[in-house]
């Protein structure tokens, strides 16, 4: 069984649709990358799975973690699961954690709350979650407030926090956005390590493909709210079928290519009230057809561990070269 | 000189003083520590940098929004005028800034059409049906529509928003065009326009752009030069390709590493260990050090000038030789060396 599994989930703020159904498992201790523009809809489902939107939102559809459901539950079921069984990390640390008190004294506090322990038990335990995060010499700045930390650190600090619960799964939401080349480097370095030693799942949520690619094996593409593509990270990379893959990926230069022109997806991303009727991504795509204003397009299997919600994918038949992982790398136009 | 040169500072130093508390004794940041550059017409100089490596600062610099503490920038081989002069105003219509987040720097109060005209009331330029009309065409020249004149900021999009700032930004016809983070505010596929977008007006109207951003690979696409920073230095310089194919300082090599590159593993990276140190402590010697693998002695003790390597490219590291008969031949070593020096000192540290 899942550890997660989101099925036909739907938000709605104010009544204007934003989600559009999504269908999601997350297994044991897998890493999944998801992955779109903002507005996309990649923030909102796990804000919605975790019971953590206003209330003008609507929410409707299911989560399951086990056997529990998550949508509509009471707030103290809710409770009982961040955290302890799900926690998340967000893109602007410094935001997230209290100005006002000691750093280490905040993560003492999760581990209260989470493990029952109290005072020095506490304090020990914040001491080596600050350490397994690789915040240098952690006894002595345990008494440090959040300004005394710098960007990454303060990020470490969010994770030791997240980790203080033994967490099932952890979401990152953009956890390297806000970090700087070589410090982003570090963190990612760091989900890695961890995941590796606790054996827990992670969520990636970002924008940044490349770094995605780096943490998780299964990436989900979403865009206007609905998952446009799903498969192994090696396939989606290899050959993106989606055109609004094949879009992102393209519009990304590359480090070892010359200057030449970008290739921007054409337009705009369409507002949520204003959606066009069809596949969302029609006025925006290359390959489109009558099909694709008229009617939308499910996420069906195209092979096994891939699946599409196009009407013309890339790659379907003999009309459209398929690009080599070169070129898909090179982000070069389709020949 | 003054052909071939379109702008150049040399030696530009920006001091700030900060105290701690009230009563604190004031410490010296020096956000910007004896840089030097020049950028050809038409041409496009990348400065990269992390946070606090004073990339914006030189960039304000070299505009004359803020006075360096010390050296001086040249414009067209004449030394910039003083602060608020009326010549220094003159010098305004010449040079512009696009900034990051688009949304902060229009008026949300104000029509679009009205903001791109401001440079033109503000420099007298043309008469007033004159400017409507020079309005109306950059709003097509930055790919937006006329109609689109009465439209307010927060009825278009980021990557529009960006287009309007672009739009006011060579409204008076700048030659040159300082551009700090103009995309990383927007989304990747919108990204990629707003850097065509900049690419197209260099080429037809001859702009010469700095442009400063954080993220390697579009300073790689738009640059012709690159200038790398660290804590208010540069670093290292040289043309784009051989920058990113060939990066010479220890520092620079682990920027260029860590750029996460898709369908790559993460093996093979230089991860830096530590943190981009405050300004306003500074190490002795090569700022650097601290975080470098394969730092020495002298390292610790002397900082390194910015010398000629080899032909067109400079860089400041004790290491990397500059009078060696290869040109571009150092002390370092292969990246994989430096991974493995990298990797030893994480194991090594506590």
């Amino acid at each position: 069984m899942s550890l997660v599994e989101i099925s036909n989930l739907t938000v709605a703020f104010n009544g204007m649709r934003v989600l559009h159904g999504i269908d999601l498992a997350i297994e044991k201790g897998e890493a999944v990358g998801l992955v779109g523009e903002s507005g996309c809809g990649k923030s909102v489902t796990w804000l919605a799975a975790l019971g953590l939107l206003p209330r003008k939102a609507t929410v409707g559809g299911s989560v399951r973690l086990g056997d529990r459901q998550l949508v509509g539950a009471s707030r103290t079921t809710l409770e009982s699961m961040r955290g302890s069984r799900i926690a998340m990390i967000f893109q602007d640390p410094s935001s997230s954690l209290n100005p006002v008190i000691r750093a280490g004294r905040q993560i003492a506090e999760a581990v209260e709350l989470h493990r029952g322990l109290t005072g020095k038990a506490a304090r020990f335990e914040a001491i080596r979650l600050m350490e397994l995060v690789g915040i240098p010499d952690a006894t002595r700045r345990f008494d440090n407030f959040p300004h005394e930390f710098s960007g990454g650190q303060n990020q470490r600090l969010m994770i030791a926090m997240a980790l203080s619960g033994n967490p099932d799964l952890l979401v990152a939401d953009e956890p390297t956005t806000a970090l700087d080349a070589t410090i982003q480097a570090q963190i990612l370095d760091l989900l890695i390590s961890i995941r590796a030693e606790t054996g827990m799942a992670i969520v990636f949520i970002s924008h940044d493909l490349g770094a995605v690619s780096q943490v998780c094996e299964r990436v989900c593409v979403m865009y206007a709210g609905r998952v446009v593509e799903m498969c192994s990270t090696e396939a989606l990379f290899l050959e993106p079928r989606h055109p609004y893959t094949r879009g992102l990926f393209d519009a990304i230069p590359s480090l070892d290519g010359g200057r030449e022109r970008m290739a921007p997806i054409p337009g705009t991303v369409p507002q949520p009230g204003r959606l066009p009727g069809g596949c969302a991504f029609a006025p925006r795509c290359g390959r489109t057809s009558e099909l694709c204003h008229n009617s939308l397009p499910q996420l069906v299997d195209l092979s096994n561990d891939r699946a599409a919600a196009c009407f013309h994918p890339l790659g379907d038949g003999a009309t459209v070269a398929v690009p080599n992982v070169a070129k898909a790398r090179q982000g070069a136009t389709v020949a | 000189m003054s052909t071939d040169i379109l702008i150049e500072a040399s030696d530009l130093t920006k001091t700030y003083f900060s105290r701690r508390g009230l009563l604190g004794r004031p410490t010296a940041v020096h956000a910007v520590d004896g840089v030097s550059l020049a950028v050809a017409p038409g041409t496009t100089l990348g400065i990269v940098g992390e946070s606090g490596s004073g990339k914006s600062t030189t960039g304000r610099l070299l505009l004359g929004l803020e006075a360096p503490s010390a050296g001086h920038v040249r414009f067209e081989g004449e030394p910039m005028p003083a602060l608020e002069t009326a010549e220094w105003r003159k010098y305004r219509a010449r040079m512009q800034l696009v900034f990051q987040d688009p949304l902060a720097a229009l008026d949300r109060r104000l029509a679009i059409g009205a903001q791109i005209g401001e440079p033109l009331e503000i420099h007298n330029i043309g008469t007033q049906a004159e400017r409507r009309e020079r309005v109306l065409t950059l709003l097509q020249a930055v790919g937006l529509r006329r109609d689109q004149e009465t439209s307010y900021p927060h009825e278009l999009s980021g990557g529009q928003r960006q287009r309007v700032v672009i739009a006011r930004a060579i409204a008076s016809d700048p030659q040159l065009l300082v551009c700090d983070e103009p995309v990383s505010a927007l989304d990747v596929s919108i990204q990629a326009q707003v850097v065509n977008l900049l690419r197209d007006l260099q080429e037809t109207r001859g702009i010469t752009m700095v442009f400063i951003s954080h993220d390697l690979k579009v300073v790689r696409n738009i640059s012709d030069r690159v200038a790398v920073m660290y804590l208010g230095r540069i670093v290292e310089e040289a043309s784009s390709d051989e920058i990113f194919s060939t990066p010479l300082h220890p520092y620079t090599r682990a920027l260029v590493s860590s750029v996460p590159v898709p369908g790559t593993a993460l093996k093979d990276r230089i991860v830096l260990q530590g943190e981009p140190p405050n300004p306003a402590a500074r190490p002795a010697g090569c700022a650097f050090h601290p975080r470098c693998a394969v730092a020495i002695a002298r390292c610790r003790a002397e900082t390194p000038a910015l010398l000629a390597v080899g032909s067109g490219r400079k860089a400041a590291c004790h290491l990397v030789g500059g009078d060696q008969p290869a040109g571009v031949t150092n002390n370092i070593g292969s990246v994989e060396t430096l991974v493995e020096a990298a990797s030893t000192q994480t194991s090594a540290s506590p």
